[in-house]
């Protein structure tokens, strides 16, 4: 059997993708329309939403829906999507600054609401558009444009949050990990409720260059070894959990979505 | 010895903020006033200034934690473009209310939707019924003067306002420019140190004060918003003080408006920012061949220096205003037009108003374009209509 390629999605006429050599967005981009094609997604009911950064760009290459929306707000304008249209698919594409960051707020609640929305958040650790600055996810101590002499900061956990605070579905996966992403990327979709996925993803241009990782290898390199699977990475101790995150489908469950509830 | 540096706008920025050296600066990055916070990280991270930067998750949280420690008494600066001064807009009104003396560099961009990363004057324009003191600089040089001047004029005691300084986004803030700097004895001197006053201090130990409280229906918000007012009119009279004061510094004097080539002049534009630069070299060539044009760049727009714009501009047939930003109100043109008809209402002889729209989103305003509008207003007859329907330079057909 060929495999999904999701060329149907895209916009021909707008690749090559503006994105730089060696960023994870491609790869993540690739995940989402080979998901959408498995998965047999219309693009007449599919709607993308973006905020603003590199990540928040992917709509360009789209042939679905898109809403180009606020640096910080795409999930409560999805929210409005949903609300009004329960029958469409809404994705909705932020990067960290945008979804945890400035967008802290709307993602708690629509994950509280348990809203039947798709956040694939593509975490590069930084503010990739503006010229990587350092984000609400930058790691403690790593190097930014506006933490010159490290990260005074400690960071947020997207997927720690969302499970908190009620989101139904939230896994991880890495821009290194393809075809696991384009899984994880179909169960978000298919769950009812408020699905997070969360992509590790290399900016070698702002964050690697300023973490000694100038090149994508050595970011994907550094990813994969970030990356343990939640089974494996429960049986760690707590000093073996440092520098490393636990990848996969962490929490699913099917407690009522918004739209059910209401 | 003043310096003189080569530098991009968001360099002169920078520079003014390091001389600053505000006790805090709260920040959040976007397009194209990014490098106004990389720059000024570095002078933090080497320890070259004192400030505590905080690197907040949005302008909404930036402006409140400036307003924060403006009303802890600290002197504060912050700077944004665009969407980002859209998202404090809550917090300007409070920042005004307060009397809080902050300084901010407004780098200026459109607004979305749809999204567009380039000058326009829409994000100021927006703010200007906020409370806000409103500078504008042609270039670096007067971004730079501008930005110390602010500090001096928001803390004044009789003033105490917020006050933004724009320049235009990468026109300006992405192009080097030559920028004369004082030297740090000098710009400090003239900066003075920072007395918050009594009774406008949260941190008053002796003195306990509550700020911003709701008094009632019945109580002084009125009250409050006529004191803002005068606040304002009195910061007509301290911002020309202070620019006669950094002339004696700098050698670089500041009014409300810049005049070029008026005298003789029968036809007056108006114009803001780095558009001037552009359009005062047209009118160079077209002085010397006679024309009776001239310039005058406004500096200030907040507060609205009425009556003495009224009088000059009442001495001219013709008036052409450049904004670069529009009211969208179904064809009344920009907003600096609006103000300027407003104020030449009670004026015995009122020139034609003729209003040119430009520039929206970055679209060049090319030499070309502004002798477009040069010829149109050489050709008007001599008998005026008071005021010609809206045109806009450089729309695509
Ligand atoms: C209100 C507002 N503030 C700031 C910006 C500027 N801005 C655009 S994208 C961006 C950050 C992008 O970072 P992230 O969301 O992590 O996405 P990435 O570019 O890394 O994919 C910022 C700060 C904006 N567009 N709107
Ligand atoms: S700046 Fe970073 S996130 Fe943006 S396109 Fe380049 S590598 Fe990707």
């Amino acid at each position: 059997m060929a495999h999904a390629t999701g060329i149907k999605y895209l916009k021909e006429k707008s690749l090559p993708l503006m994105w730089c050599p060696g960023c994870g967005n491609g790869i993540v981009l690739g995940a989402l329309v080979r998901a959408f094609e498995e998965l047999g997604l219309k693009k007449h009911e599919t709607v993308v939403v973006t905020g603003i950064g590199c990540w928040g760009k992917a709509d360009d290459y789209l042939l679905t829906n898109a809403l180009h929306t606020t640096h910080g707000r795409a999930l409560a304008f999805a929210t409005g999507i949903k609300a009004y249209q329960p029958g469409l698919n809404v994705v909705v594409l932020m990067g960290d600054g945008d979804g945890v960051t400035i967008g802290g707020n709307h993602f708690l609640h629509a994950a509280r609401r348990n809203i039947d929305l798709t956040a694939v958040v593509v975490n590069n650790y930084n503010y990739g558009m503006t010229g990587g600055q350092v984000s609400g996810t930058t790691p403690a101590e790593h190097y930014t444009t506006t933490t010159v002499y490290g990260n005074p900061e400690r960071e947020l956990d997207p997927c720690a949050v969302a499970a908190a605070a009620g989101a139904n579905y939230v896994a991880r996966g890495t821009a290194y990990h393809g075809w696991e992403l384009k899984e994880m990327i179909k169960e978000a979709i298919t769950k009812k409720g408020f699905s997070l996925v969360e992509v590790a993803s290399p900016c070698p241009t702002h964050y690697g260059r300023y973490n000694e990782m100038k090149t994508a290898l050595a970011m994907l390199r550094w990813l994969k070894e970030k990356a343990v699977p939640l089974k494996t990475y429960e049986q760690l101790e707590e000093p073996e959990k440092e520098g490393c995150f636990p990848v996969g489908r962490l929490v699913s469950r099917d407690a009522p979505d918004f739209n059910a509830r209401y | 010895m003043p310096r003189i540096l080569a530098i991009v706008g968001t360099d002169a920025a920078a520079e003014a903020m390091r001389q600053i050296d505000p006790e805090v600066v709260a920040v959040y990055p976007i397009t194209p006033q990014t490098a106004v916070v990389e720059k000024f990280a570095e002078y933090v991270a080497d320890g070259v200034v004192n400030t505590e930067m905080i690197n907040v998750e949005s302008e909404h949280s930036a402006m409140s934690a400036c307003i924060g420690a403006a009303a802890a008494g600290g002197r504060v600066m912050t700077a944004t473009s665009s969407q980002g001064l859209a998202l404090m807009w809550e917090e300007l009104y409070v920042a005004a209310g307060l009397r809080l003396p902050i300084v901010m560099t407004n780098v200026n961009r459109s607004l979305s939707a749809p999204i567009n990363i380039h000058c326009d004057h829409s994000d100021s324009m927006g703010a200007r019924d906020s409370g806000w003191i409103q500078l504008y600089s042609e270039n670096a040089q007067e971004l730079y003067d501008n930005l110390l001047q602010a500090v001096r004029i928001a803390e004044h005691p009789e003033v105490r306002l917020p006050v933004m300084v724009c320049v235009d986004g990468f026109i300006i803030s992405h192009a080097i420019d030559r920028v004369e700097v004082l030297d740090d004895d000098r710009a400090r001197a003239f900066l003075g140190d920072y007395v918050s006053l009594p009774g406008y201090s949260l941190l008053d130990a002796a003195q306990p004060v509550s700020i911003g409280m709701f008094d009632g229906l019945y109580g002084y918000y009125y009250e409050a918003k006529r004191a803002q007012e005068e606040a304002m009119a009195r910061a007509l009279t301290v911002i020309k003080e202070i620019g006669e004061e950094y002339r004696q510094v700098s050698g670089r004097g500041y009014g409300f408006w810049e005049e070029y080539g008026l005298e003789g002049a029968e036809t007056c534009v108006v114009a803001l920012n780095s558009a001037c630069g552009t359009i005062r070299s047209r009118l160079k060539e077209w002085r010397a061949r006679g024309a009776k044009i001239g310039l005058l760049k406004l500096r200030v727009f907040r507060p609205w220096p009425g009556e003495e714009l009224a009088r000059r501009l009442a001495e001219f047939k013709t008036v052409a205003v450049f904004d670069r930003a529009v009211t969208l109100a179904g064809g009344k043109g920009g907003p600096l037009c609006g103000e300027i008809a407003a104020t030449l209402y009670g004026q015995a002889h009122r020139p034609r108003l003729v209003n040119y729209v430009y520039g929206l989103g970055g679209r060049d305003l090319t030499q070309a374009l502004v002798d477009q509008a040069l010829e149109e207003l050489a050709a008007m007859p001599a008998v005026p209509e008071p005021m010609l329907p809206v045109r806009y330079l450089g729309l695509h057909a």
